[in-house]
């Protein structure tokens, strides 16, 4: 059934919510700490142990991935929500500072992924 | 006649998936038919959505009452959650190969965006030390400017600015990462994590990546969501007290 996938995606981020939550008051810091990555970690562990186990047929399996295939429309509907006049309208200041500092941050992409190949393990 | 504006209203989200889906046909049309497919569809929707919401108020188009459902099925619940479906896909060993230059991309790209988009503030005439950090914790992402600045004392003028960089920066890296994917490498596991680390913004990185290529999203995503979270604890203090050497 579809929505046995649906509850293991369900529990997957859930379980990542609390624990981004808990590193939030653990460093008192008003918010979540990375709880959509630990969701994703558990569910990239869990989801390869529960098929190993033979738990989750192919059916309950295309629960979760109806909802990474409304990934790209979620997205689309972001950012047509998003606050476009604001950012057009904070001056040269905004402007300049998020076209250029985001600009250099690209510009450091080839860098480390050099260093990567480097230290890559697996050569 | 009033009775049909009431029936979107209380159908507000099934209006959004007709919407989007609508923005996505005709994304894909002028995808194939205008640009013989050089820029994705995908790419073509995200950026007329960008468009689109120009046309609206503080929640984009979302603003006007036909469009309401737009902020939920776009929300951060909804983002959250179809990112972390798209993990099922990922796979652990690609993970791992990154190792210890994933993390290191996150520290690196949050130390760039806070310093060299603080010193571009201090050189366009905004020198005291508050303003500074609020402005180069703008240039991390948009929740981060805020943060450090509510957390500094900046004054609400300055942190209107910073949450103006870190949405124009989502919008540079929606729409630049599928044109300049290529030329920085960016076409594997590897490389998608580093630029998660490097770059940030959640949502420019998981609508760069799902205009570059869909198989990308979860190794990118996965190292963009914690950079959020990590620029709001090192910002206002570690780097800051680090700014404050030179300031």
């Amino acid at each position: 059934m579809k929505i046995y996938g649906v509850a293991v995606l369900s529990a997957c981020f859930i379980a990542g919510q609390l624990i981004g939550e808990a590193l939030g008051i653990f460093f008192h810091f008003d918010g979540n700490i990375g709880g959509v990555g630990f969701g994703m970690l558990l569910l990239i562990v869990l989801g390869d142990w529960i098929k190993k186990q033979n738990w989750l047929d192919a059916e309950a399996e295309s629960g979760i991935h109806f909802w990474s295939g409304m990934y790209i429309p979620v997205v689309i509907a972001m950012s047509s929500t998003q606050n476009v006049k604001a950012a057009l309208s904070g001056g040269w200041v905004a402007l300049v500072v998020g076209v250029f500092a985001t600009l250099l941050c690209f510009s450091l992409i080839p860098v480390l992924s050099r260093l990567q190949k480097k230290t890559d393990p697996s050569l | 006649m009033d009775f049909i504006p009431k029936l979107f209203a209380k159908n507000e989200l099934i209006v959004a998936f007709l919407v989007v889906g609508l923005i996505m046909l005709v994304s894909v049309f002028i995808s194939q038919k205008l640009l013989r497919n050089k820029i994705p569809g995908a790419a073509v929707a995200i950026t007329l959505g960008l468009v689109l919401a120009y046309f609206g108020g503080k929640k984009g188009i979302a603003d006007i009452p036909l469009f309401a459902g737009l902020a939920f099925f776009g929300g951060s619940m909804m983002r959250d959650f179809s990112i972390v479906s798209t993990a099922m896909g990922a796979s652990l060993s690609e993970i791992k190969k990154t190792g210890w230059v994933g993390i290191l991309s996150l520290f690196i790209g949050i130390a760039v965006a806070f310093f060299i988009g603080g010193s571009m503030g201090y050189f366009m005439g905004y020198t005291d030390i508050k303003s500074v950090a609020t402005i180069g914790a703008g240039a991390c992402t948009f929740i981060v400017g805020p943060v450090t600045g509510a957390a500094l004392g900046a004054s609400s003028d300055i942190i209107a600015i910073s949450i103006a960089i870190g949405v124009i920066k989502t919008v540079v890296v929606t729409i630049l990462t599928p044109l300049i994917a290529k030329r920085i490498g960016l076409n594997n596991p590897q490389t998608a994590m580093i630029y998660g680390g490097l770059i940030g913004t959640t949502s420019g990185v998981a609508a760069g990546l799902a205009a570059t290529d869909p198989k990308l999203v979860p190794y990118g995503a996965l190292t963009a969501t914690f950079y959020t979270g990590l620029a709001c604890l090192l910002c206002p203090s570690v780097y800051y007290l680090i700014l404050s050497l030179f300031i």
